[in-house]
C-alpha cells in the first residue's frame, strides 16, 4: 500500500482581498502525527475547513488514499474518512454526550425512516451497536461516567475530549485536530498527550494544529509551518525550530534586524 | 427496572380507560365538547408534524398551513360531488399525506440554504400562495370551487361503518363525533409511535444535530441537504393526514380555514409546549385547542351574572390571554412548558 494517506496539491483560499490560502501543497504519511503551525492568522483553521469541504476553494485539490475527495459535499468527505474537530468547540450541546458520539456514527449506519418507524430488527441491532460503540469512545477518552449529561453541561476539558470521541466514531483514516489544548491546564495537557499518542500508536494517522510548540514539538513527527498563507517550511520538529524563515514568522521582522 | 413494572402498567390501563371513556363523559357535559376535543386532537397531529421540521431539525417553518389544506382539499376533490368522485378513505387518505409529502420536499428543496427569519418568510409566503391558489382555482376550470369552498364532503367509512351517521351498539349511543374521536385516537396513537421512535432513531439524531449545529453536522458525514428534505417530508405527511381527516369530518373545506393565523396557532403550540419534546407539543396543543372553548363557554355567562352584561367579548379575551401567555411563557420557561430533555435513556444505564 501507498504510504501517503492525504495529499494536499495548490491548495489557494481568498477571502475578499485576503488570501487565507497560497498554493498550499502538503503530504501526509499514514501513522503520522503531522503538525500544522502559524502565527495567528497565518490560515491553518481556513486550511482543516478547506481539506473538510466546509470552505469551497479557489484552486487545488485534496486527495485521501488515492481518491480525489469531492470537496462540494462535506459530508462525503467525512465518509471518505476525515474527521475533524473545531477550534471553538462545536458539540451538539443539547443533546447528551453520549448521543453526540451517536451523531458521530452516523456515516457508519443505514437506517432511515421506515426502518426507524418499524423498529425492523436490522434498525435495532444498528441502534444498539451504535449505542455500543459509543459508549467505547466515551470510556477511551475517559468521559464515560457523564454518558447521558448534556454535552452543554460538561467542563470545558471533557467538551473537548467528548469532540474528539465524536471524531473518532467515524472511524476515520485521519483525524484532524484544531487546536484541542487551547484552554487546558498541564494535567489536561498531559492526559490528551497521552491520548494523541494512543490514538497514533494504534495506527491513526492524526493532523494537528497547535500554538502550545512544546506539546508540538514533543508529539509530532513533522510539522508544516504556515505564514500568510503560505508554507514556509515543512521537516521534523528539530529541523523546524532552527529555521530562520520561522524564527523570524513567529518572532516578527524585528527579531531579524535589530 | 424491575419494580417499576407493575404501576407503570397500571398507569398505561388507566390512561387507556380514561381516554376510552372520555367521550361518553363529555357528551354528557355537551356534544359540541366531542366535537372540540376532536380538532384538538387533529392540532395534535400538526403540532407534532411541524415539531419535526421546527423542534427538532430547528428549520422555522410558518407556512406549514399549507400541508394541512392540501390533505383536506385531497379528500375534497376525490370524495364528494364537486368532481363526483367517491374514493376511499384507504386510498385518499394516505395519499393525501403523500402529496403533502411531496409538498413538502418543493417547499424544503429551494430553501435548504436559508435559516432563521430568511426561511421564515420563504415558507410563510409558501404558505399563502397555496392559499391563493386555492381560493383562485375556479375558474378557467374549476378545480377547488374558489373561496366558496368545496361542501358536501364524504365522511370516513371503513370496514362499513358509517362515521357520519349516529347508530346504537350494545346499547349504548355512538354519535358521529364519538365515532370519529375513536378513529382519531388510534391515529394519534400511531402518529405517537412514529413521533417517539424517530426522535430516538439514526435521523432523528441526525435532525436535532442540524438544529444544533449544522457545520458540526456535516462534519459529522450527515448530509445535510437530504436530511433536511426528509424533515420537511415527514412532517408535511403529518399535516396531510390532519387535513384529511378534517375535510372528512368536517364535510366542508374552504381556503379560510388555512390562513396564516393556523400556521402561526400550530408554531404556538409548538413553541409554547417545549420544541422538540413530543409530550410537550401535544400538551401545548391541548391547551391552546381547549382553552378558548372553556372561555367561549365561560367568559360569557360568568360576566353576565358578575356584571349583567358583556364587558369583554370571548374573542378578544382569548387574543389577550394568548398574547401575555406566550410573552410570560418566553420569559420565565423560553423553552417552553415542558421543554425536551435528552435525559431519557438515564432510566436504563445498567450500571
Ligand atoms: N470566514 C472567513 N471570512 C473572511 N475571512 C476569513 C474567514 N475565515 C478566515 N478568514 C481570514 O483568513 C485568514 C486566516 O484565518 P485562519 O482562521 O485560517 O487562521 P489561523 O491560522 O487558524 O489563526 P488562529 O491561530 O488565530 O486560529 C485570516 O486573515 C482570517 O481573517
Ligand atoms: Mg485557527
Amino acid at each position: 500500500m501507498n504510504s501517503v494517506l492525504l495529499e494536499a496539491r495548490k491548495l489557494t483560499k481568498r477571502f475578499g482581498g485576503v488570501i487565507a490560502l497560497k498554493s498550499v501543497s502538503l503530504t501526509i504519511h499514514r501513522g503520522e502525527i503531522y503538525g500544522l503551525i502559524g502565527p495567528n492568522g497565518a490560515g491553518k483553521t481556513t486550511f482543516f475547513n478547506v481539506i473538510t469541504g466546509l470552505y469551497a476553494c479557489d484552486e487545488g485539490e485534496v486527495w485521501l488514499a488515492g481518491e480525489r475527495l469531492d470537496l462540494s459535499r462535506p459530508h462525503r468527505v467525512a465518509a471518505a474518512g476525515i474527521a475533524r474537530t473545531f477550534q471553538n468547540v462545536r458539540l451538539f450541546a443539547n443533546m447528551t454526550a453520549l448521543e453526540n458520539v451517536m451523531v458521530g456514527r452516523h456515516a457508519k449506519g443505514r437506517a432511515g425512516v421506515i426502518s426507524a418507524i418499524l423498529r425492523t430488527r436490522g434498525e435495532r441491532g444498528e441502534e444498539a451497536a451504535m449505542r455500543a460503540k459509543a459508549m467505547e469512545l466515551l470510556r477511551y477518552v475517559g468521559i464515560e461516567r457523564r454518558a447521558y449529561d448534556l454535552a452543554g453541561h460538561l467542563s470545558y476539558g471533557d467538551q473537548r475530549r467528548l469532540e474528539i470521541a465524536r471524531a473518532l466514531a467515524l472511524e476515520p483514516k485521519l483525524l484532524a485536530l484544531d487546536e484541542p489544548a487551547a484552554g487546558m491546564n498541564a494535567t489536561e495537557t498531559e492526559a490528551l498527550r497521552q491520548l494523541i499518542e494512543g490514538l497514533n500508536r494504534d495506527g491513526l494517522t492524526v493532523l494537528l494544529i497547535e500554538h502550545d510548540m512544546r506539546f508540538v514539538m514533543g508529539l509530532c513527527h513533522r510539522i508544516a509551518v504556515l505564514d500568510y498563507g503560505e508554507k514556509i517550511a515543512e521537516g521534523a520538529p528539530a529541523e523546524i525550530s532552527r529555521d530562520a524563515r520561522v524564527i523570524e514568522a513567529y518572532l516578527g521582522q524585528g527579531a531579524a534586524c535589530p | 427496572m424491575r419494580q417499576l413494572r407493575w404501576p407503570y402498567w397500571l398507569g398505561v390501563l388507566l390512561v387507556a380507560a380514561t381516554l376510552l371513556l372520555l367521550p361518553f363523559a363529555l357528551s354528557a357535559i355537551g356534544t359540541a365538547w366531542v366535537r372540540i376535543t376532536n380538532l384538538a386532537i387533529l392540532f395534535v397531529f400538526l403540532a407534532l408534524g411541524l415539531n419535526i421540521v421546527v423542534g427538532m431539525a430547528g428549520l422555522l417553518d410558518l407556512g406549514y398551513v399549507a400541508f394541512y389544506a392540501v390533505g383536506a382539499y385531497t379528500w375534497a376533490l376525490l370524495a364528494s360531488p364537486h368532481f363526483d368522485v367517491h374514493w376511499p378513505a384507504w386510498a385518499i387518505l394516505p395519499l393525501g399525506a403523500a402529496l403533502a409529502c411531496v409538498a413538502g420536499v418543493l417547499l424544503g428543496a429551494p430553501t435548504l440554504r436559508l435559516r432563521g427569519d430568511y426561511l421564515a418568510i420563504v415558507t410563510l409566503g409558501f404558505g399563502e400562495i397555496v392559499r391563493i391558489f386555492l381560493n383562485n382555482l375556479s375558474a378557467p376550470f374549476n378545480i377547488t370551487n374558489g373561496p366558496k369552498g368545496i361542501t358536501r364532503i364524504d365522511g370516513l367509512s371503513l370496514a362499513g361503518i358509517q362515521f357520519n351517521a349516529s347508530e346504537t351498539f350494545l346499547g349504548i349511543p355512538f354519535t358521529a363525533p364519538i365515532k370519529y374521536y375513536y378513529v382519531l385516537l388510534i391515529l394519534l396513537l400511531v402518529i405517537l409511535i412514529i413521533n417517539l421512535r424517530l426522535a430516538d432513531s439514526r435521523i432523528g439524531r441526525a435532525w436535532v444535530a442540524i438544529r444544533e449545529d449544522e457545520i458540526a453536522a456535516k462534519a459529522c458525514g450527515i448530509d445535510t441537504r437530504n436530511v433536511k428534505l426528509l424533515a420537511f417530508a415527514m412532517g408535511a405527511s403529518f399535516g396531510g393526514i390532519a387535513g384529511g381527516m378534517f375535510a372528512a369530518i368536517q364535510g366542508f373545506v374552504s381556503p379560510e380555514s388555512f390562513v396564516l393565523n393556523e400556521s402561526i396557532m400550530i408554531l404556538a403550540m409548538v413553541v409554547l409546549g417545549g420544541m422538540g419534546n413530543v409530550w410537550g407539543v401535544i400538551a401545548g396543543a391541548m391547551l391552546l385547542s381547549f382553552v378558548p372553548e372553556l372561555l367561549r363557554y365561560t367568559v360569557e355567562p360568568i360576566q353576565r351574572a358578575l356584571f349583567g352584561r358583556m364587558l369583554i367579548e370571548p374573542e378578544v379575551l382569548r387574543m389577550l390571554i394568548f398574547g401575555a401567555a406566550l410573552v410570560l411563557t418566553m420569559r420565565f420557561r423560553p423553552a417552553g412548558l415542558w421543554p425536551e430533555k435528552r435525559h431519557k435513556q438515564e432510566m436504563s444505564v445498567a450500571s
